[in-house]
C-alpha cells in the first residue's frame, strides 16, 4: 500500500466518518475513559456491550467509551433509504458515578467535533429511556442540535433489573446522523469515510451499501426461521445453565456471568431477526421480550456477585 | 416586611412538568408557612427549563408568639398525677403553675405555656429543605456519587444549586441557612447556559429577575409565551402569512427555552402535495415547530422554529439545520403518503383486512378482525333505526379501521381516522363512506362535535356499543378513577349520538344480543363441531333479536345437553345487560346535570317503572317534564301529588304497603269532587297512556295538567281520613290511583320541592 498523501484535514471530524470517531475517542480518552473496542457479537445498541450493561452495576467506578456496530434487522431498507440502515454505529460513553459536570463534558465533546454553541441551537429535550429487553430504565434527554437529535443522554436508574448504586451516566452518539450533519450531506451513503477526495475517496456507501442490500434480504426473506427459533431456545437454555453452573452459593462469588450474558445477547438478536421476518405475532412478541428480560435480570443478579460487580 | 426568594437550579426540567412543579413549589412552601402561623401578602412561582423559582412577599420577621393555658389536676392530687402534669406542660415545679378555682371542682393547677415565635428565617431553614425532599415530581431520579446510597436526594434531573435569601427591602438579605444532600443554600444562580453562563450573585427578587434578564433568561413562562406568540405573528405577517396557532405547542416550546428567538425556515413546494394535517403533524411532533398558512387558507412552505440562543450568525446555521431535518422528515412523510396511496389504489378488494387477524384488540375479545365483524353485525342491525343505507354502512365498516395499517398513521397516530377519510376519498369511494372513517370515532369528548351523516352515526354507534358490550361481557368495567378503555367516554358518545340525531334506539335488546353473541360463540366451541360453530355464527348474524327464539335455536344447534349452560349464559347476559343499561343511565344523568338539567327530574323519569332503554325518549321526557313543572298546572299538580303521597305514606304505615291499590269505587264517592277526580283520573290515565305510546310527551303532560283542577278541588272539599272506614279506604284508593297515573310519566315523589 502506498502512503496516502493527504494533510491532517482528512481526519477532521467534519471531513470523514473515521475522523469523527477518532476525535470522539481522543476526547474521551483525554477525560480519563478506557477506550474499548466494539463487542464481538451482534447487538441492537451500544448499551448491550457488557461494558455498559454489566459494568453499570455495582459500586466500582467505571469510565469507558467505545464504538459499537449495532444491528436492527427491522430497520433494513435494502440500501434504498438514505437515513435508515439495519447496521449502523453508535458511539457510547459510560461514566460511573455520573460526574457533576456531565452535561458540560458532553457539550465540550460536541465542540470538539465542530459544533459551536455560539451558532448552533443545542437543547436537552425530555426523553426517558427504557429497554424492555434489558430490564433497564433511566431519565434523561435526547440532545438536539438545530432540531436534530444527535445523542441520547441518560442517567441509568436500573439496569438488568438491578438498582444502579451509584448511578451511571450514559451518552450515545448516533454517528451516521452526526457525520451527515457535520459533512453537510443528506444521504448517509454519500458520507466521506476516509476524508480523501477524488479517486482515493471512500464513501460510507462504498463500504456498506452492498451489506445493507444483502442483509435486508437476509433479515426479511432468507433468514432461517426454524433455526432462529431453535437458536433462541438454545441460547436461553444455555444462559440459564451457565448461570446455574457458575453459582457457588451464599457469600461466594459467581463464576460464569460474562459467558451467560453472551447467550442473552444471542437470544435477543435471534428474537430481533424473527421479528423482522414477521413470524412473531403481537401477543407472542411481548412474551419473547419478557424471556430476554428474564435472562438479562438473571445475569445482572449474578454480576453483582462477581469481583467487577463489587462483591467482597 | 421581608421577602423570600427561593430558586432551585437544575439540569433541564421536562417542559410538560414545569407548570405543575412551579404550582407545587408555591403551594408546599406557603402551606407550610401558614401551618406555622406565618401569613404572607403574596406569592408567585416561576419556571424555566433549568429552574423553579418562588417569590413570597410580605412575610413577618418572626412567627407570632403563642400562649396556651393547660388545665391540670386538682390541688392535692396524688404525686403521680402532679408529676405527669408537670412533665407534659414542660414545667420544672408547681411553683411555675397557677392555681385557679372552679365552684364545682375546687382548686386546680393551670400551666401557662408561652411560646415565643421563632424567627421566620429559622422556620424557612426547616420548611425549604423539607419541601425539596418531599417534592411531588411525577418521575424523579438519583445521580452522582451520592446515589450509592438509596437514601440520596431525588429530583427530576440533577439539582445543581439552591438559592434562598430572606430579608427586607432596606437591608442586606440573609441566606436561609440549610443544606440538602451536601448542597448548601446560597445567593448564587447562573444565567443562560450558552449566552451568559457565569455566576450571578443575587439579593432579592427584584435584582434576581433583572440580573437574569440581563443574563438572557426570561424567568416568567407567561412572558416567554407572549414573546414567542408576538414574534411568530410578526414574522408571519411580514411574509403575508398567518401562524397556525397551537396553544399546546406554544406551552411546550416556552418550556424548552430560556431566551426565545423565533426564526423562519422554508421547505420545498413539492411537499405541499402531502395533506396539510400530515405536514403539520410531522413538523409539530418531531420538530416542535409551527406551520403557517397563506391568505387562501392553504398551508405555506414555511415553518417557525423557536431557538434558545441569539446566534452569532443571526441564526443562519440554525435555520439551515432545521430545514435539513424538516426536509428529511417531510421526505419520509411524503414517502409514507405515496406508499399508502399506492396500497389503497391497488388493493381495491381490501384483502389486507386479513392482516387484522394478527392484531389483537384485547386478549379476551379477539382480534381487530373479529371486532370489525362484530361492528358489522351490530351496524347492520342499527340501520333500521338510523335510516342509513345498509350497503354504505357495510362498506364503511370494511374500511373504517383500515388506516391503522397505513404508514402515515403508524408514524402519526393523531391523524388516525382523518387519513382513512383522505385515502378513501382518493380512490373515489362514496363521500359518506369515506367520512365515516373519521367520524365513527366521534364524539371523542364532551367538547367534540357529533356526526350527522346516517352512515357515520350508524358506524359510530356500532363501534362504541361493541366496545362497551365487549368489556362488559368480560367484566372490565370502569372503577373509580380507573377507566383504561375510556368506556365512560364511549357511553357518553352513544348518548350524544342518539340524542343529537334523534335516533330512537331501544338499546337493551341490541346490548343483550351483543353480549350474548360472544358468550354463545365460546359455548359453541366447547360443545359443537366447527360446523355447529359456523351455523351458529350465521344464525346469530341473521336471527332477529328475540331472546326466546334465539335461545331455542342454540339448544337446537348445540344439542339438548347444552340446555343448562345456555340457560346460565342467558341469565348472565340479562344481568350484564341490565348493569350496562344502568351505566348508561348514570352517564346520562352526568351529562344532563352538566347541561344544567335538574337531576331530580332525571331520577323521576327513570323511576317510571319502565326499562328506559331508549335514551332519546328519556331525554325528551325529562325536557317535557321540566317544561311542565314550570307551568302553574305543573307546580300545583306537584303540590297536590306531594300531599297525596304524604297522606298515603302515613296511612300505609297503619294499613300496610299496597293497602289502597284496589280500584276506587264510584259507589263510595260521597262528594261530587270525589267523583270528578275519579273520572279525571280515568281519562288522564288513558290519555297519557295513548300519548306515551306515541312518545308524545307534551300530550302526556297536558293529560297530567288536566288533573290539577280535580285534585285541588278534592283536597278543598274532603277530609281524606273520614270516619267511615269504607269512605276513607276509597279516598285513599283515589290518591293511590293518582300516584299510579302520574307515575306513567314520572315518579313525582323523586322531584324536589
Amino acid at each position: 500500500m502506498t502512503a496516502l498523501t493527504h494533510g491532517p484535514d482528512a481526519l477532521r471530524p467534519d471531513r470523514s466518518f473515521q475522523g469523527l470517531i477518532l476525535t470522539l475517542q481522543r476526547f474521551w480518552a483525554e477525560k480519563g475513559c478506557v477506550i474499548l473496542q466494539p463487542y464481538d457479537m451482534e447487538v441492537g445498541a451500544g448499551t448491550f456491550h457488557p461494558a455498559t450493561t454489566l459494568r453499570a452495576l455495582g459500586p466500582r467506578p467505571w469510565n469507558a467509551a467505545y464504538v459499537q456496530p449495532s444491528r436492527r434487522p427491522k430497520d433494513g431498507r435494502y440500501g434504498e433509504n438514505p437515513n435508515r440502515f439495519q447496521h449502523y454505529y453508535q458511539f457510547q460513553v459510560i461514566l460511573k458515578p455520573s460526574p457533576p459536570n456531565l452535561q458540560e463534558l458532553y457539550l465540550e465533546s460536541l465542540y470538539a467535533i465542530g459544533i459551536d454553541p455560539a451558532v448552533h441551537d443545542l437543547r436537552f429535550v425530555e426523553d426517558d429511556w427504557e429497554s424492555p429487553t434489558l430490564g433497564a430504565w433511566g431519565l434523561g434527554w435526547e440532545c438536539w442540535c438545530d432540531g436534530m437529535e444527535v445523542s441520547q443522554f441518560t442517567y441509568f436508574q436500573q439496569v438488568a433489573g438491578q438498582e444502579c448504586a451509584p448511578v451511571a451516566g450514559e451518552l450515545t452518539y448516533g454517528l451516521e446522523r452526526l457525520a451527515m450533519y457535520l459533512q453537510g450531506v443528506d444521504n448517509g451513503f454519500e458520507l466521506n469515510f476516509n476524508g480523501l477526495e477524488g479517486d482515493a475517496k471512500v464513501t460510507y456507501g462504498d463500504v456498506f451499501r452492498q451489506a445493507e442490500e444483502e442483509y435486508s434480504r437476509h433479515n426479511f426473506e432468507y433468514a432461517n426461521t426454524e433455526k432462529l427459533f431453535r437458536n433462541f431456545a438454545e441460547a436461553e437454555a444455555e444462559c440459564r445453565a451457565l448461570l446455574a453452573a457458575g453459582e457457588r452459593g451464599e457469600g461466594e462469588r459467581h463464576r460464569q456471568v460474562l459467558p451467560a450474558y453472551d447467550q442473552c445477547i444471542k437470544a435477543s438478536h435471534a428474537f430481533n431477526l424473527l421479528d423482522a421476518r414477521g413470524v412473531i405475532s403481537v401477543t407472542e412478541r411481548q412474551s419473547y421480550i419478557l424471556r430476554v428480560r428474564e435472562l438479562a435480570k438473571a445475569c445482572g443478579a449474578a454480576w453483582v456477585k462477581t469481583e467487577a460487580g463489587g462483591a467482597a | 416586611m421581608p421577602d423570600l426568594l427561593f430558586e432551585l437550579f437544575s439540569e433541564e426540567i421536562p417542559a410538560r412538568m414545569q407548570k405543575q412543579a412551579s404550582e407545587d413549589l408555591k403551594r408546599l412552601v406557603t402551606n407550610a408557612l401558614v401551618e406555622a402561623g406565618v401569613t404572607y401578602e403574596g406569592a408567585q412561582a416561576y419556571a424555566t427549563p433549568r429552574r423553579l423559582a418562588l417569590h413570597v412577599v410580605g412575610l413577618p420577621a418572626r412567627q407570632p408568639d403563642t400562649r396556651e393555658e393547660r388545665k391540670g389536676p386538682r390541688v392535692g392530687s396524688p404525686e403521680g398525677a402532679i408529676q405527669g402534669f408537670l412533665k407534659s406542660a414542660g414545667l420544672a415545679s408547681l411553683a411555675e403553675a397557677k392555681i385557679e378555682t372552679d365552684p364545682k371542682k375546687g382548686e386546680f393547677y393551670v400551666a401557662v405555656i408561652e411560646k415565643p415565635g421563632r424567627p421566620t428565617l429559622d422556620l424557612l431553614a426547616e420548611i425549604l429543605p423539607a419541601t425539596i425532599r418531599a417534592f411531588p415530581w411525577p418521575k424523579s431520579m438519583r445521580w452522582g456519587a451520592a446515589s450509592t446510597s438509596s437514601a440520596s436526594l431525588r429530583w427530576v434531573r440533577p439539582l445543581r444549586a439552591i438559592l434562598a435569601t430572606f430579608g427586607a427591602e432596606t437591608e442586606e438579605p440573609e441566606i436561609v441557612p440549610f443544606e440538602v444532600d451536601g448542597l448548601a443554600a446560597g445567593n448564587i444562580t447562573y444565567g443562560h447556559r450558552f449566552l451568559a453562563p457565569a455566576e450571578i450573585r443575587v439579593k432579592r427578587f427584584e435584582d434576581y429577575a433583572a440580573k437574569l434578564e440581563a443574563a438572557k433568561v426570561v424567568l416568567d413562562p407567561a412572558r416567554r409565551k407572549e414573546i414567542i406568540r408576538q414574534d411568530a405573528r410578526n414574522l408571519a405577517f411580514a411574509q403575508g402569512l398567518e401562524v397556525v396557532e397551537d396553544e399546546g405547542l406554544l406551552e411546550e416550546v416556552a418550556g424548552l427555552v430560556e431566551w426565545p428567538v423565533v426564526l423562519m425556515g422554508r421547505f420545498e413546494d413539492a411537499f405541499l402535495d402531502v395533506p396539510g394535517e400530515v405536514i403539520r403533524a410531522t413538523i409539530r411532533a418531531n420538530q416542535k415547530c409551527f406551520v403557517l398558512r397563506g391568505p387562501d387558507g392553504r398551508l405555506a412552505n414555511r415553518f417557525l422554529l423557536v431557538s434558545n440562543i441569539e446566534a452569532r450568525d443571526g441564526g443562519a446555521t440554525i435555520i439551515a439545520g432545521n430545514e435539513r431535518v424538516i426536509r428529511a422528515r417531510l421526505s419520509d412523510a411524503k414517502f409514507f403518503w405515496e406508499t399508502d396511496k399506492k396500497v389503497w389504489r391497488e388493493d381495491r378488494e381490501f384483502a389486507r383486512l386479513e392482516r387484522f387477524r394478527n392484531v389483537t384488540f384485547h386478549e379476551k375479545l379477539g382480534s381487530q378482525c373479529d371486532r370489525i365483524e362484530r361492528i358489522r353485525a351490530l351496524a347492520k342491525e342499527l340501520c333500521a333505526v338510523t335510516g342509513a343505507d345498509p350497503k354504505k354502512v357495510n362498506d364503511a365498516v370494511t374500511i373504517c379501521k383500515l388506516d391503522l395499517q397505513t404508514e402515515v398513521v403508524g408514524e402519526f397516530p393523531e391523524v388516525q381516522g382523518l387519513m382513512g377519510r383522505i385515502y378513501a376519498g382518493q380512490i373515489g369511494l362514496d363521500p359518506s363512506v369515506a367520512a365515516a372513517c373519521e367520524e365513527h370515532y366521534k364524539p371523542v369528548g364532551p367538547g367534540d362535535s357529533v356526526p350527522k351523516d346516517p352512515v357515520s352515526v350508524t358506524v359510530a354507534l356500532a363501534d362504541k356499543l361493541d366496545t362497551l358490550v365487549g368489556f362488559w361481557a368480560i367484566d372490565e368495567k370502569p372503577t373509580g378513577s380507573k377507566d383504561p378503555y375510556a368506556l365512560r367516554r364511549a357511553a357518553l358518545g352513544v348518548i350524544r349520538l342518539v340524542v343529537e340525531n334523534e335516533v330512537g334506539l331501544p338499546i337493551l335488546p341490541i346490548v343483550t344480543f351483543a353480549i350474548f353473541q360472544p358468550l354463545a360463540i365460546n359455548l359453541s366451541k366447547e360443545f359443537g363441531t366447527i360446523n355447529a360453530f359456523e351455523h351458529l355464527s350465521a344464525a346469530l348474524r341473521d336471527s332477529a333479536i328475540d331472546a326466546k327464539a334465539r335461545h331455542e335455536l342454540y339448544v337446537q344447534i348445540l344439542g339438548p345437553s347444552s340446555q343448562k349452560v345456555v340457560d346460565e349464559i342467558s341469565s348472565a347476559t340479562d344481568q350484564k345487560s341490565a348493569d350496562l343499561l344502568s351505566f348508561f343511565h348514570d352517564r346520562l344523568k352526568v351529562m344532563l346535570r352538566d347541561q344544567g338539567a335538574r337531576h331530580d327530574l332525571v331520577d323521576a323519569v327513570l323511576g317510571n317503572g319502565e326499562a328506559n332503554d331508549d335514551l332519546l325518549l328519556v331525554v325528551q321526557r325529562v325536557n317535557a317534564l321540566g317544561r311542565f313543572l314550570e307551568t302553574e298546572d305543573g307546580k300545583s299538580l306537584l303540590a297536590g301529588f306531594k300531599r297525596a303521597a304524604n297522606i298515603l305514606r302515613a296511612e300505609e304505615k297503619k294499613d300496610g304497603e299496597g293497602a289502597f291499590e284496589a280500584a276506587a269505587e264510584p259507589a263510595f264517592c260521597r262528594e261530587p269532587s270525589e267523583k270528578a277526580l275519579l273520572e279525571a283520573l280515568s281519562k288522564a290515565g288513558e290519555a297519557a297512556g295513548i300519548a306515551l305510546g306515541k312518545a308524545d310527551f307534551e300530550a302526556a303532560m297536558r293529560a297530567m295538567a288536566a288533573l290539577r283542577g280535580p285534585v285541588d278541588a278534592f283536597f278543598e272539599a274532603v277530609l281524606v281520613n273520614a270516619e267511615d272506614p269504607a269512605i276513607r279506604r276509597n279516598r285513599l284508593a283515589l290518591l293511590a290511583t293518582l300516584r299510579r297515573v302520574t307515575r306513567q310519566v314520572a315518579d313525582f315523589s323523586r322531584i324536589a320541592g
